[in-house]
């Protein structure tokens, strides 16, 4: 099962590289890993999106609890939370495919950040789903390159990660 | 007044009460070697090999309660210690390991000597520091000091840049130490222990198991008052021995891939399971799928959440210290009003007589050919059963723990996690300084004893008056069984050809060599060399080449599936 599990660290040196250092050593999947400093600058937030059966995802909690610079973790999976990816896409915007890209940049809530005579950088916001159905509405030949961020979670009304 | 980082280095280890530091100098840690030249207090042990320090801090700790210390230079001499630091790991022993690393401005360029430390030793630390200012000095090694024998123990290394240890500030060691991400549960939740003890009421077939974390938690006492309270059987991991006193009637003796039949067949068939301070390694409940084959309720007590469920599942989990929660649940059964089901312990203690009555460690003994266990019984009876026993690892190893019955903790001294050859003699170097004047005997093979024979040269220098127990068989002993068993008798590179003479080996360091070949002269040569309480003795004892270690549960098989001695 697909879980996404938010955590707080210290913003020490190496913190990432512990926490990324687990995740190979133990053989655990990682689906996609972001990380920036907090509203409290000696700390990190971080998303990691994984996938296993019930134990390994218990003992993925258990031992990212274990490393003496993670302050917090919850599976946000276990309730009620909101998921939000970005991504960049840059297409080839030629003739009638700028029309035609446009208008599905609109449909799906995106902007055009960056315009050039032969291309569109599109930024689109949302769960990851709908960033794929995006990029499997449009011409595919016309896609030149994507960046996207991996999720960030957090949990809904009273759900809240701190100290 | 201002300090420069090596004197506030030596002024936190004397803080901390540490008496010896077992080191290895080089270019990154001379401001360190100078300030501990310039005092008495820290006493130095001079290693041969980075590796044995390390060791030797390790059997320092396990040997006693307290942090084990290692210092050694950048790029080799911390690369020599990672395999100490993981042997600590593997087992959870509390140790400081102090590096050098180059200066500062240095990092990240290739510089001499300079090796990524705190990246190499990332996976087997309990947590580690690169100190980049001075000024963090005193309270990372305060910390440092704190995480290593807090919670599950565990190494932690301390990487200092040569620049660090020259420059000043004001010292001042902190007498507390709050790391806000790190909070180890000591004591247990009252509703599980209640649960638990319930539970172990109501056992018709009730199993202690104990491990490792009796012995680091400083527990026997507790262990063997709730043992005796619930009217169980006890088992010890091959860490855990000691933990439980050999020569009790409760006790069935170790379990696991080379454990007694009584105790691999109590382990299986009871009903409920008390688990304390053991992980359930794969070399203790050999196929989990076969463990688990037939229900069992059990009980988990251990410090680290994460060795939980983390093989088997569990049904009260009892997250908290050994001694601790031992007390309470002791606690809670002798207010309960309800005694354990006599009737029914009286037909399991049958069935485990049973058992034992298959006497699975019994062997043949011979007049021609020295039985490797004949010789560790030997061992017992001359020392009383009152030695401080370490060991490398193989066939020997296994014989040691067998047959050397061991009534207290922290006696029995030898790598089972990482199963490191090369542990035993630095490891006794350890024991010996933190008790001086006790009897120190390393058990250990032909070929593990060349891992780190160098350190023969250490035991001289420091009046170590370890006796080396050589069970010389000339064999990679336990690499050559599961040759035979497994790898249809290919016994391929496990010979040990060109063996050096041992006796002129121990002459050419200044020790005593003793060779013996027959039998019969295994009593008297061990009480000559004990008797030179003085001197390191090493005895190489000719063993029959092709002993083989039993009973044995193959990797992958379950408990009850056991090969025991072809001739029972
Ligand atoms: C050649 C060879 C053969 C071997 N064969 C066997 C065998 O036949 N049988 C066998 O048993 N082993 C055998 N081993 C050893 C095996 O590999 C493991 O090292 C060993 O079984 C682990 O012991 P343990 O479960 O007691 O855990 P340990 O490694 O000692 O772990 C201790 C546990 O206690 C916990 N703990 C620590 N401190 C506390 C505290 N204060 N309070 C509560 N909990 C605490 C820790 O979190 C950990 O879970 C063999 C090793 C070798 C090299
Ligand atoms: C450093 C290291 N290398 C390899 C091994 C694998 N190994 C386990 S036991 C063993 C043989 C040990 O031989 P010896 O010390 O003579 O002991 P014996 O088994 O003969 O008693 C080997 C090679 C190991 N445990 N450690
Ligand atoms: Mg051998």
């Amino acid at each position: 099962m697909r879980h996404i599990i938010s955590l707080l660290m210290a913003n020490e040196a190496g913190a990432l590289s512990r926490v990324s250092g687990l995740f190979s050593a133990r053989g655990y999947n990682i689906e996609s890993l972001t990380v920036a400093p907090t509203e409290d600058a000696t700390l990190s937030r971080m998303t990691i999106v994984t996938r296993g059966s019930d134990e390994v995802i218990e003992q993925i909690n258990k031992q990212l609890n274990k490393l003496v610079d993670v302050v917090s973790v919850m599976d946000l999976s276990d309730g009620d939370h909101i998921e939000r990816e970005l991504m960049l896409v840059k297409v080839r915007a030629e003739g009638a495919d700028r029309e035609e890209l446009k208008r599905m940049s609109d449909i799906f809530r995106g902007q055009v950040i960056d315009v050039s005579d032969k291309t569109y950088t599109i930024e689109l916001t949302g769960a990851g789903s709908k960033l794929d159905s995006f990029l499997q509405a449009i011409d595919r030949k016309l896609i030149l390159e994507t960046v996207r961020t991996g999720a960030s979670g957090i949990g809904r009304g009273e759900r809240i990660l701190k100290i | 007044m201002e300090l420069t980082g090596a004197e506030i280095t030596i002024r936190c280890l004397q803080e901390e009460g540490v008496e010896y530091v077992f080191g290895y100098p080089g270019g990154a840690v001379l401001f360190i070697y100078d300030e501990l030249f310039k005092q008495e207090k820290v006493k130095h042990v001079l290693v041969r090999h980075e590796q044995a320090a390390v060791h030797a801090a390790d059997g320092y700790a396990r040997s006693t309660e307290k942090v084990g210390v290692a210092l050694v230079t950048s790029g080799p001499g911390v690369t020599n210690a990672v395999t100490g630091i993981a042997t600590a790991y593997m087992d959870s022993i509390p140790m400081l390991v102090i590096s050098g690393q180059v200066p500062t401005s240095f990092i990240g360029e290739d510089a001499f000597q300079e090796v990524d430390a705190v990246g190499i030793t990332r996976p087997c630390v309990k947590h580690n520091f690169l100190v980049k200012d001075v000024k963090d000095l005193a309270s990372t090694l305060k910390k440092a000091f704190y995480l290593a024998k807090s919670g599950r123990p565990g190494p932690v290394l301390v990487d200092i840049p040569k620049d660090v240890s020259n420059h000043k500030v004001e010292f001042e060691y902190p007498s507390t130490v709050n790391i806000r991400s790190y909070h180890p549960q000591t004591t247990g939740d009252a509703n599980l222990v209640k649960q638990a003890a319930q539970m172990l009421l109501e056992a018709k077939r009730p199993m202690v198991y104990a491990g490792g974390g009796v012995i680091l938690s400083d527990a026997s006492k507790q262990l063997t008052e709730l043992v005796r309270l619930i009217d169980a059987p006890c088992t010890n991991t091959l860490m855990g021995l000691g933990g439980y006193p050999a020569s009790d009637k409760q006790f069935v003796g170790m379990l696991g891939m080379h454990g007694t039949y009584e105790a691999n067949m109590g382990m299986q068939n009871c009903d409920v399971l008390l688990a304390v301070g053991a992980r359930f390694d794969d070399r203790v409940i050999g196929n989990v799928a076969h463990f688990n084959s037939v229900p069992r309720k059990i009980i988990h007590l251990d410090i680290d959440p994460a060795s939980i469920s983390k093989r088997v599942k569990v049904d009260v989990p009892l997250v908290g210290d050994v001694g601790s929660v031992l007390t309470d649940l002791i606690k809670v059964l002798k207010s309960s009003k309800q005694k354990p089901d006599a009737a029914a312990h009286k037909d399991w203690w049958k069935q485990i007589d049973e058992w034992r009555s298959a006497n699975s460690l019994s062997y043949k003994n011979s007049i021609e050919l020295i039985k490797p266990q004949f010789v560790i019984e030997t061992l017992h009876k001359i020392t009383r059963g009152d030695a401080f026993i370490t060991s490398d690892v193989g066939q020997h190893q296994m014989w040691a723990a067998q047959y050397y019955k061991f009534d207290k903790p922290r006696r029995w001294i030898n790598s089972g996690g990482l199963g490191t050859m090369g542990f035993g003699l630095p490891a006794a170097m350890g024991v010996q300084l933190a008790h001086p004047g006790e009897t120190v005997a390393c058990v250990t093979g032909e070929g593990s004893i060349q891992m780190n024979i160098q350190e023969l040269s250490t035991c001289k220098q420091f009046n170590l008056p370890i006796k080396v127990i050589a069970l010389n068989n000339r064999y990679l002993g336990m690499v050559r069984q599961w040759q035979e068993f497994f790898h249809g008798n290919r016994y391929s590179q496990s010979y040990m050809d060109a063996l050096p003479d041992f006796v002129k080996l121990a002459e050419a360091y200044g020790h005593v060599g003793i060779l013996v070949e027959k039998p019969s002269d295994v009593e008297g040569a061990l009480q000559e060399a004990f008797a030179r309480k003085d001197e390191l003795v090493f005895l190489d004892f000719r063993t029959d080449s092709t002993e083989n270690v039993y009973p044995m549960v193959p990797g992958g098989k379950g408990l009850s599936e056991v090969i025991l001695a072809e001739d029972l």
